[in-house]
């Protein structure tokens, strides 16, 4: 039997425009293709601009992940003009993003992934009085009450018997590999609905902090709110007192909510932890600066490489390694460039040969796709919340050790169960319990440092351009959300000469290299990959959603005129 | 919204009778329309007319495209006002396609846009997220193999209304900040044979989709827009003029560095690059995030994001405005020019004093007091204090 051909254009419940081809046989896929069908461009856009201006244009590379762009900017240019930002600063923006982190996982999770796992239609069987006692036995929150289920459930019955299914319409309901119990499908109908208005109170920090979310404002120098606590235009005693209780709530669900459910739900699909490994080697920049963000050592989330799954040891990573090549993307390097350029050295002539719209595969196409390969050392790297999640624990990180070890023992399976579709999302988990405390430490060292008297939140020192080098360059690191972030700046007589991005989605979403190795997104669809029913190809968007995909990305720059140039990739 | 409502409204059902069923108060809905009719700029005698309007409607049909854009502005829905029967409205369009929050993908995805296309033809309002890039025949952004050209324009053949939302969407945004390297283009551009609402912002403020939604619904018709197709009611006054600080403009307090002694006294940030007094938004009177903040109100300058060409005219964001005497209070872009930078002139004593939700209902009324520019805010256009 000839293999099957698959398409799926539009991979929905993501950031961005993604395409996924696949070839399957017997119930397996057999190959696949992973292309971003959208370019934006911002590198020439930024060319010749006010370096402080470059947070606001490279933010607007993604309004789901809106802190990361502006803080991997501003970090970038710091380090270029050797600009250092007070305590309160530093630990404000660890809040921001902190939040950041914590929003996007848990929407990740109940808005973008679980309808992967959780079966609508289902919980229209399920008991309220059985759901109850199920989720009550797994966490002390108040709505888990049958009273709360039995209400969602009758919000349920009247929508689809109403006819409007609205986002649900053509969901692959009943689809036999959807295999939680009725009540638990209940349960996380009812929390899908409750996060809706959470993430909505709790990224208000950013409003306080930033002005507003999406696209909070930020300085380069520091943060331009000012603390003063007895006025009423700063940051003052009220807004330092909305900031704890959001922080709280925020707290409250992730360890009520959202961690039991993880664990409840993945207990229902242990098979998925032996499928959709894919890559084998794991980088993590490291992230959550307690000091400054050039004190690698002051890092929450240590900088590292796991290579070859081998989780005995760290292997130090030096950014100088990183390179992209064009392989299979639709752009063309200068001859003797096959084996990638450095980010410094980076081009970006664009050369579509895709097929002439409207088309119906890449799959035979050599290349096939907006992004580009980056490699470290030659060697293909998964970024993520795994990522970081697995360096952590190589180099023995108490707290991370712990609570990965919490959820293995629940589901008892071993470290190995962590290389798949399902050890993504669970490391996403991982990681948010861990900053849902973490959020409670700053927000006690900000106070105490108010208290003390420093109120400082801004460096002006080097403000004014007459003070910068001539020349300068900077490299602005961050694990985000979604994984290993860098920008690279140049600086010269006052204005930015180059801006370059490799985000996440690009190390994950990569095409094939020179080497024929394909990206990370690519492997774990053929790693021990199931797709029962190519019409309806359910398993294809667990283990793509597992990686969390923001693709506002394959942004790569170009002038208008064809030539040239270099690049933002967005995450 | 964007979720499975309790009570879903049926296709042939009166609002009122849908709200009623739904358990919402009369009283509330007499205040939301009390309220509408005040964002829209509508006298306080219009608000029985929005409500009898309101409760005769039936439920609109919408379809949502995504196109070439960050989605931040359906994060920004998704942070709308707590909720209201504004959310309640919005919840409960049948939104039949939209990409970020869908639970099926490609074919079955783009059955469901085609049925919804099908089924409310000629009658369905086009919400789209995104620019559209039209450089290489457009080969810069694809979905299911077809260009965002192709896709608008088979969409909005048959439309009712189309509200392009978000600055994207509008006329092009940041990759179409110079030298627009894909050749992105607003909506509009591709749109030519009806009116296309621009809900203008980087991203905007979700509550003026729901009252342009609203107006839609009352009316019939889309809003008196200005030369950008903004909606007048919300984009109609600058935030200069609205602005809290406004006071410290007045008189001559003015931070100069971000964190010095009058920042922490939530002075006018005029000197740092605040570019409000250019700006057109209603971001001072309906505030981000459930009515939390501001960018103003949290010590950033305004960047003049619901501007056209903004990326280009408001830059350096942090360099000081040219100050042009004698603009009024009550003119509009049409009259200033989309993209002058303009003065910052104008003062109406005593504006900044009164409530956002005092301004909101006192716009109308303000009488016009054009005033020559404050001594301490010299013109000093290329600065970057």
């Amino acid at each position: 039997m000839a293999a099957t051909k698959v398409v799926v254009d539009p991979i929905t419940r993501i950031e961005g425009h993604l395409r996924i081809e696949v070839q399957a046989e017997g119930g397996r896929i057999t190959n696949s293709w992973a292309s971003a069908t959208q370019f934006r461009g911002l590198e020439r856009i930024l060319k010749g601009r006010d370096p402080r201006d470059a947070w606001a244009f490279s933010q607007r590379i993604c309004g789901v992940c809106t802190v990361v762009h502006a803080v991997a900017s501003l970090r970038a240019v710091e380090d270029a003009l050797d600009i250092r930002i007070p305590p309160n600063a530093n630990t404000i923006r660890n809040l921001m993003v902190g939040m950041q982190f914590i929003h996007d996982h848990v929407i990740h999770f109940y808005h973008l992934h679980a309808l992967d796992w959780v079966d609508v239609t289902s919980a229209l069987k399920a008991d309220p009085a059985a759901a109850a006692k199920i989720a009550q036995g797994l966490s002390p929150w108040p709505n888990n009450s049958e009273s709360n289920f039995r209400a969602v459930l009758e919000r349920l019955k009247t929508f689809v018997s109403g006819g409007q299914l609205g986002i649900f319409t053509n969901g692959y309901w009943g689809h036999p590999a959807y295999k939680l119990p009725p009540e638990v499908n209940l349960i996380a109908v009812a929390h899908y609905l409750e996060a809706l208005d959470w993430q909505r109170d709790i990224i208000r920090l950013h409003a306080i902090f930033g002005g507003k979310n999406p696209h909070p404002n930020f300085v380069v120098g520091g943060m331009a709110s000012a603390i003063n606590i007895e006025d009423t235009q700063t940051i003052n005693a009220e807004r330092l007192t909305d900031v704890k209780q959001m922080i709280d709530r925020a707290q409250r669900f992730i360890d009520q909510v959202y961690w039991p459910d993880i664990v409840a739900i993945a207990g229902f699909y242990k098979e998925w932890a032996s499928i959709g490994g894919g890559a084998k080697n794991y980088l993590c920049y490291g992230e959550f600066p307690s000091t400054d963000i050039r004190d690698l050592s002051s890092l929450y989330f240590p900088r590292g490489i796991v290579m070859n799954r081998d989780l005995s040891k760290v292997v130090p990573f030096d950014h100088m390694g990183v390179a992209e090549q064009v392989t299979s993307s639709w752009y063309q390097y200068p001859a003797g460039a096959e084996a990638g350029l450095h980010p410094w050295d980076g081009d970006t002539t664009p050369n579509y040969t895709g097929p002439k719209a409207p088309y119906e595969y890449l799959q035979e196409e050599k290349k096939y796709s907006w992004m580009k390969s980056p490699r470290y050392n030659g060697a293909v790297m998964e970024v993520g919340p795994l990522a970081r999640c697995l360096v952590a624990y190589a180099a023995g990180h108490q707290e991370v050790k712990a609570q990965v070890d919490e959820l293995l023992g629940k589901l008892q399976v071993g470290p190995e169960a962590l290389f798949s579709t399902l050890g993504r999302t669970g490391a996403r988990a991982v990681e948010t319990v861990l900053l849902g405390r973490l959020m409670q430490t700053w927000y006690n060292q900000l106070v105490d440092r108010i208290k003390g008297g420093d109120v400082a939140t801004f460096n002006g020192d080097k403000w004014d351009p007459s003070k910068w080098p001539a020349e300068a360059k900077g490299f602005g690191y961050m694990d985000a959300p979604r994984g290993a972030l860098g920008h690279w700046v140049r600086v010269k007589d006052g204005k930015l000469e180059n801006f370059q991005a490799v985000v996440p989605s690009t190390w994950n979403c990569s095409p094939r290299d020179a080497q024929g190795q394909m990206g990370p997104y690519e492997l774990s669809l053929v790693d021990n990959h199931p797709l029962i029913d190519p019409e309806r190809p359910l398993e294809i968007l667990r283990t793509v959603h597992s990686f969390d995909p923001c693709l506002a990305c394959g942004v790569h720059v170009l002038d208008a005129t064809g030539r040239t140039i270099t690049e933002v990739k967005v995450q | 919204m964007l979720l499975p409502t309790s009570t879903p409204w049926s296709t042939d059902e009166a609002l009122g009778t849908y709200l009623e069923r739904r358990g919402v108060s009369r009283r509330d809905f007499v205040t939301f329309c009390g309220e509408m009719a005040a964002i829209l700029g509508l006298s306080a005698s219009m608000a029985p007319r929005v409500l009898k309007a309101l409760e005769a409607v039936k439920r609109p049909p919408v379809v949502w495209l995504s196109l070439q854009e960050c989605t931040g502005c359906t994060e920004s829905i998704l942070r709308t006002a707590e909720p209201t029967i504004g959310d309640l409205l919005l919840e409960t369009i049948s939104l039949d396609f939209q990409e970020n929050l869908m639970a099926a993908a490609g074919h079955a995805a783009e059955k469901a846009l085609h049925d919804a296309m099908e089924a409310n033809k000629g009658k369905y309002v086009l919400v789209v997220t995104g620019s559209v890039p039209l450089e290489e025949d457009g080969i810069y952004l694809t979905i299911a193999g077809r260009t965002a050209k192709t896709i608008l324009e088979e969409a909005a053949a048959g439309a009712a209304h189309v509200i392009a939302v978000g600055a994207c969407a509008h006329w092009g945004n940041v990759q179409a900040a110079n030298p627009n390297p894909t050749g992105a283009v607003g909506v509009n551009q591709i749109v030519k044979d009806k009116p296309v609402v621009n809900i203008a912002g980087c991203p905007p403020i979700a509550d003026v989709i729901t009252a342009t939604i609203v107006h839609v619904l009352t009316f019939g018709r889309v809003p008196e827009l200005d030369s950008q197709g903004r909606p007048k009611f919300a984009y109609g006054a600058r935030i200069h003029d609205q602005c809290p600080r406004r006071a410290n403009y007045d008189a001559g307090q003015f931070v100069e560095a971000f964190d010095d002694e009058a920042a922490r006294k939530g002075y006018c940030l005029y000197h740092v690059g605040c570019k409000g007094p250019a700006t057109f938004s209603p971001c001072p009177i309906f505030m981000w995030n459930t009515r939390t903040s501001w960018p103003i109100g949290a010590g950033h300058p305004c960047i003049g994001c619901t501007e056209v060409g903004f990326w280009d005219t408001m830059t350096p964001f942090y360099g000081r405005l040219p100050n042009i005497a004698g603009m009024s209070v009550e003119k509009t872009a049409d009259t200033i020019g989309a993209l002058a930078v303009a003065g910052t002139a104008v003062g109406i004593a005593g504006h900044a004093a009164l409530t956002a939700a005092g301004r909101l209902k006192a716009r109308k009324e303000l009488p016009q007091h054009p005033q020559g520019p404050p001594s301490s805010g010299g013109p000093n256009p290329s600065s970057v204090s």
